[in-house]
């Protein structure tokens, strides 16, 4: 009935466990209780759950990305205290079949659940309004793309409370994954946790592709476009090169695991071989999804803050797309230590290395950017010369492991999680730190808190020099990854230290909680009236703050990059002329859909039920997926009309704002 | 400061009212594109997705194309006939498909019906073959259990065919639709996206037959 | 010239690493010294570009701060073909010379090449759950988490696994290498000195991973044939069964000796289910 869930499911021996899961659960009922007790569903459900709006989706994306940064970090200082105390055998106080989970999540959360979510997030908060247009191309599967990835996220945090996660690394190679070694269900609440999230994220990257490729504002011709844009277009077409072949990969360990076949495995002429070169030809092309998308904030933020177009635009959009084009042609460098050969090794440890050129260009022009600016130095432009300094440093060593020789010693050691820490903190986590305090204020119509920003960069800066630099050395002392527990006491001190950096961290992620508070209940004095608080170049900060659901009463026309400054360099008269010729018209918007919500719902049930083999619950949670899709399909009503008096109204008060705001 | 604190939005549009008509100076000038063309573009690159996870299952198939544990080689399993019935079929589909969109141009329902009826069966028709060709496979033992070659060419044809299946899943859903709601913009452009997939699943089937079959029957 | 900026520039990124020894900043091995030669060059000529834009980056924000009334805000200034020029140029020279060091250091330290000097000792590596089985199949023994060889002469490795994957690395002695299953891949090393350097597995493979340890131990030419001798004398025969109880999941196994072993045994391990069909 039930497939091979049953009481003993839940782990009611293991303490930790239990009581991570129990604050887990009381955290979500208290939230549940708050929203019921304050009378919020009806709000959350018409203008949150079921918004097709690509603004609200975005905000939501991100928050989902914030409670997941708490859940990977929990994992994250557990496993660093564990390994600052397990000198000699059978210590520490995480044993292995624990501490093996740990790390596992801690690799899928933070990519899959953290950063992915936080860079689609920002993306489909920011680039129909850079674009000058009113949403996504398909903002219904929009909302069907976010919930896909809320659902992934939920099995995944299921599995602390029912069950358990992989032991296998966030990657799961085979044989390890494969069923005679891991019989337990954690692979695959890790594997259809994944493939329901991917193809979220797939979705997510046709939607936002399509959109930048065929909805732009009247004028904004291809080298007009801000820097995010191009950055965001090079990440989706590469989500949409790249995801597949994971969902494919994984495809076939599901069918080796619960069909008996032999992708993977040892026997049956199965190759392990082929999961490896498969999920990187996912996997780092991943990385380059992450990134290219934070290269964009730090051009925004870098311009912006210094008071001057970005220097050398067209290098940098030659760059970007120069690196999602290399990125395709480096995988076999995660494993120069398989044996491949060295004219192979060769080959692929050279295109790794010229990656390096035109990143290093894109470091170069945030420099002549800088140079002759008048910078302010406020929270975003802090995060980005931080991660200017860090990623310098990252990519060095990067470099250096893209040297087959030096691999070789280096290879799956501390030296390459301190490598990759370095350019996932350094470049993708300070990138959407700086793009949540850039865009915050647009989102929401009030910006954050200075001092509390202030607070929470020095101390991630901080904190992950203290944390990483000593992973570097302990690489070269030969500690290797994922240890439970380690015999040589001379890499102790060492490890103290990555701990304290990592309280450092921890201290930072506090101060952006506290930030957020402090930013809510002083709103009122910090609204932003004009809709441009930092002087900005884009079009985004043409709009109101919050922008009305249509972002734009009339589309832009544009006439050359940096197309909102343009406007502010033309005198008083000029504009007022211009504002009396407008002539607004009704304005056609998607209706809102629970479509993606409820498809999301029988996501979650059927990956659930194949996890545990239940059947029965499959065929259901399928019929149920195909029973949404069809209403939707059936509906009759796709939008409603916003009437022209509405939409002048609307963009009238806004004129009169920013003129207002503007008075020194 | 600089001047350009003080704006407003009105002066964006100095030709606004050009801008609202969508004028067309070409391309990159012209503003969003139709509805139409977004909906079409989209599911273009839906369907290259589709054939970047076709391709993986292509390169895993040349991995383990030899890799048979002892088992049966493609060469003493593959039919050829029953395979160039199955490519005859899929082919006429597609261009019963053809039909079925010029019906849809012309606004007459009757042709499109039987056009849609004509694919359907055809589509149907490859199913059967292959589920047939499956069953004796497996009924001689060469079940996708056996060896690497073995899964995946269950895999990556077995893919393809359940690809054949939803897509017959989806046409029933489209003729009951044009039944129901008649030749309104939504239907027409899931009709057009129907197309473009019926298609692609050709172009696939197309690489399938000559790698797993021609080459591999060998 | 790049050493020494090299060594300086460790030595003030990590404190305290004069006074400790071990792991890959300790080579023991023609090998190991030459990858660490290689990292430290590589490292050199990086931190050369690296330095000097990380203070440029510092020193230009701080400069050009809003409040520094003597720096000269150009507000349109976006383009300059000729420094365009150089922010190309700069990186590209320089992973052009870190390409020719990887091209040519890939294929010198490729870790199949046998090493130069006198003839190979043969070992073959079998990686299990959670215990390295070495086999000495010239001198027909085998040895558990203890690897025995003569010093100063070339070790010529075969590697595979019995389930999952490994990773077989002496940090002293240089290179690792994965063992897996149904393949065998090889890697060449040699320690220049008796002496005792610990090895791991570098590829997680399960619960037992953290104890997947042994020690290479690298012993002068007479002890070596003592200690092939007494193996040859003492412990069990190491055949088809004996493996297979060997094969069961173990963790923290003390080192042991087996003599006998059944010739072809490392094959039949790296090719299960050996029957194959044809050429």
């Amino acid at each position: 009935m039930f497939g091979k869930l049953s009481w003993s499911a839940i782990p009611i021996n293991e303490p930790i466990d239990m009581i991570a899961s129990g604050l887990m659960i009381l955290a979500v009922l208290g939230v549940l209780a708050w929203v019921t007790v304050k009378g919020h569903w009806p709000y959350l459900w018409k203008e949150w759950l079921t918004s097709v709006d690509h603004k609200r989706i975005g905000v939501m994306y991100v928050v989902l990305a914030l409670v997941m940064l708490l859940r990977g970090f929990t994992d994250a200082v557990m496993m660093r205290i564990q390994q600052s105390i397990s000198v000699g055998p059978d210590s520490g106080y995480l044993p292995p079949e624990h501490y093996n989970q740990i790390f596992s999540a801690h690799g899928t959360i933070m990519i899959f659940f953290m950063a992915m979510p936080f860079i689609i997030g920002l993306m489909n908060f920011a680039v129909p309004l850079q674009l000058g247009i009113r949403d996504v191309a398909f903002p219904t599967l929009n909302s069907v793309s976010l919930w896909l990835t809320a659902s992934g996220i939920l099995l995944t945090n299921l599995s602390l409370v029912i069950g358990e996660f992989a032991r296998t690394g966030w990657l799961a190679y085979p044989p390890l994954s494969e069923l005679k070694y891991s019989p337990g269900v954690g692979v695959d609440y890790y594997l259809w946790a994944l493939q329901i999230s991917g193809v979220g994220t797939l979705l997510s990257g046709i939607n936002l592709a399509t959109t930048i490729l065929k909805m732009r504002a009247p004028g904004m011709g291809y080298m007009r476009m801000p820097v995010f844009c191009w950055t965001s277009l090079a990440s989706n077409l590469l989500i949409i090169a790249a995801f597949p072949v994971l969902t494919a990969t994984f495809a076939m360990l599901l069918l080796d695991r619960y069909l008996g076949m032999h992708f993977f495995t040892a026997d049956g002429d199965g190759n392990p071989m082929m999961y490896i070169n498969l999920i990187w030809v996912w996997g780092h092309p991943e990385v380059y999804i992450l990134i290219l998308p934070c290269f964009g904030v730090f051009s925004e933020v870098v311009s912006t803050f210094s008071g001057k177009p970005l220097f050398g635009y067209r290098s940098m959009v030659a760059a970007t797309m120069a690196i999602c084009i290399l990125s395709f042609i480096v995988w076999l460098h995660h494993f120069f230590t398989m044996g491949a050969g060295a004219n192979v090794n060769g080959f692929f440890g050279v295109m790794t290395m010229i990656i390096a050129v035109p990143t290093g260009v894109k470091v170069y022009n945030w420099l002549f950017t800088l140079y002759g600016g008048r910078v302010r130095f406020q929270v975003p432009i802090l995060w980005s010369v931080g991660f200017m300094v860090t990623f310098v440093i990252g990519g060095m060593t990067g470099v250096l492991l893209a040297v087959p020789p030096a691999d070789f010693v280096l290879h799956n050691s501390l030296f390459l999680i301190a490598h990759f820490h370095n350019v996932i903190i350094g470049g993708v986590v300070f990138g959407v730190l700086a793009g949540y305090t850039y865009w915050f204020p647009k989102a929401f119509g009030f910006t954050l808190d200075e001092g509390w920003g202030k607070v929470s960069f020095w101390c991630w800066f901080v904190g992950f020099y203290l944390a990483f630099m000593p992973l570097y050395y302990l690489g070269m002392l030969g500690m290797t990854r994922r240890l439970q527990h380690y015999d040589d006491p001379s890499w102790q001190p060492w490890l103290i230290v990555a701990a304290v950096g990592v309280a450092l961290i921890l201290a930072g992620i506090l101060a952006l909680i506290i930030q957020l508070i402090v930013s809510i209940r002083t709103r009122d004095r910090r609204r932003d009236v004009t809709g441009d608080p930092w002087n900005g170049r884009t079009l985004e900060w043409s709009t109101p703050s919050p922008p009305p659901a249509w972002n734009f009463a009339i589309l832009p026309h544009v006439e050359r990059e940096d197309a909102y400054w343009q406007v502010k360099r033309r005198t008083r008269e000029e504009r007022v002329a211009a504002a009396k010729a407008l002539v607004y018209e009704a304005i056609h918007m998607p209706v809102n859909s629970p479509t993606g919500f409820i498809t999301a719902f029988f996501a979650v049930v059927t990956g659930f039920a194949l996890i545990w083999h239940i059947w029965w619950m499959v065929a259901l949670g399928l019929a149920g997926a195909l029973a949404t899709t069809l209403i939707f399909a059936w509906r009759d009503e796709s939008e409603f009309e916003i009437p022209a008096e509405a939409v002048a109204q609307a963009d009238r008060t806004h004129q009169d704002a920013q003129w207002t705001g503007a008075a020194p | 400061m600089d001047g350009g604190r003080a704006m407003t939005a009105a002066s964006l549009h100095d030709d606004a009212p050009r801008a609202a008509h969508g004028m067309r100076t070409g391309t990159s000038t012209a503003g969003p594109a139709p509805k139409r063309i977004i909906i079409a573009y989209g599911f273009w690159l839906f369907l290259l997705s589709d054939i970047v996870m076709f391709s993986a299952l292509f390169a895993t198939y040349a991995v383990v194309a030899k890799a048979t544990a002892g088992g049966p080689t493609g060469a003493e399993l593959f039919d050829p006939t029953n395979v160039a019935v199955e490519t005859a079929l899929l082919l006429f589909s597609s261009f019963s498909c053809g039909m079925m969109s010029l019906a849809m141009e012309a606004r007459h329902r009757t042709a499109f019906h039987s056009a849609a009826a004509v694919t359907f069966l055809l589509g149907l028709g490859f199913l059967v073959l292959e589920m047939r060709e499956f069953a004796g496979m497996i009924a001689q033992g060469a079940t996708p259990q056996r060896s690497a070659f073995l899964s995946g060419f269950f895999t990556l044809v077995g893919c393809h065919g359940a690809h054949v299946a939803v897509g017959l899943l989806w046409l029933v859903v489209m003729v009951a639709q044009v039944a129901d709601k008649g030749w309104r913009t939504t239907v027409l452009h899931r009709l057009m996206c129907f197309s473009l997939f019926w298609h692609a699943l050709d172009i696939i089937w197309v690489a399938l037959f000559t790698i797993v079959y021609l080459m591999g029957g060998r | 010239m790049a050493r020494p900026v090299a060594a300086t520039a460790l030595a003030l990124v990590l404190p305290g690493l004069a006074g400790c020894s071990g792991g890959v900043l300790d080579p023991q091995g023609p090998v190991a010294a030459q990858e660490l030669t290689i990292l430290l060059d590589s490292l050199g000529i990086m931190l050369a570009i690296v330095v000097p834009t990380i203070l440029a980056t510092l020193g230009v924000a701080w400069w050009f701060r809003a409040g520094n009334a003597r720096a000269r805000y150009r507000p349109d200034w976006e383009y300059s073909g000729r420094i365009e020029m150089v922010v190309w140029s700069i990186p590209a020279m320089t992973v052009l010379l870190l390409g020719g060091i990887g091209w040519v250091s890939s294929r010198d330290l490729d870790p199949p090449k046998p090493l130069a000097g006198t003839r190979a000792i043969q070992v073959q590596v079998v990686s299990l759950d959670w215990k390295w089985l070495f086999i000495y199949p010239d001198q027909g023994i085998a040895s558990v988490n203890r690897l025995v060889v003569p010093a100063g002469t070339p070790v010529s490795f075969q590697l595979t696994s019995d389930g999952v994957m490994n990773s077989f690395f002496v940090p002293q002695l240089g290179s690792q290498i994965y063992a897996m299953p149904g393949m065998i891949t090889r890697l060449n090393l040699q320690a220049d000195k008796p002496g005792r350097y610990p090895g791991i597995s570098a590829q997680f493979s399960g619960a037992g991973f953290p104890d997947m340890l042994f020690t290479v131990e690298a012993v002068p030419g007479d002890a070596f044939d003592r200690w092939i001798a007494t193996a040859r004398d003492q412990g069990d025969p190491l055949d088809e069964a004996a493996f297979r109880r060997l094969a069961q999941p173990s963790r923290a196994d003390r080192p042991r000796t087996f003599r006998d072993v059944t010739p072809g045994l490392f094959t039949a391990v790296a090719n299960p289910g050996a029957v194959k069909p044809g050429p």
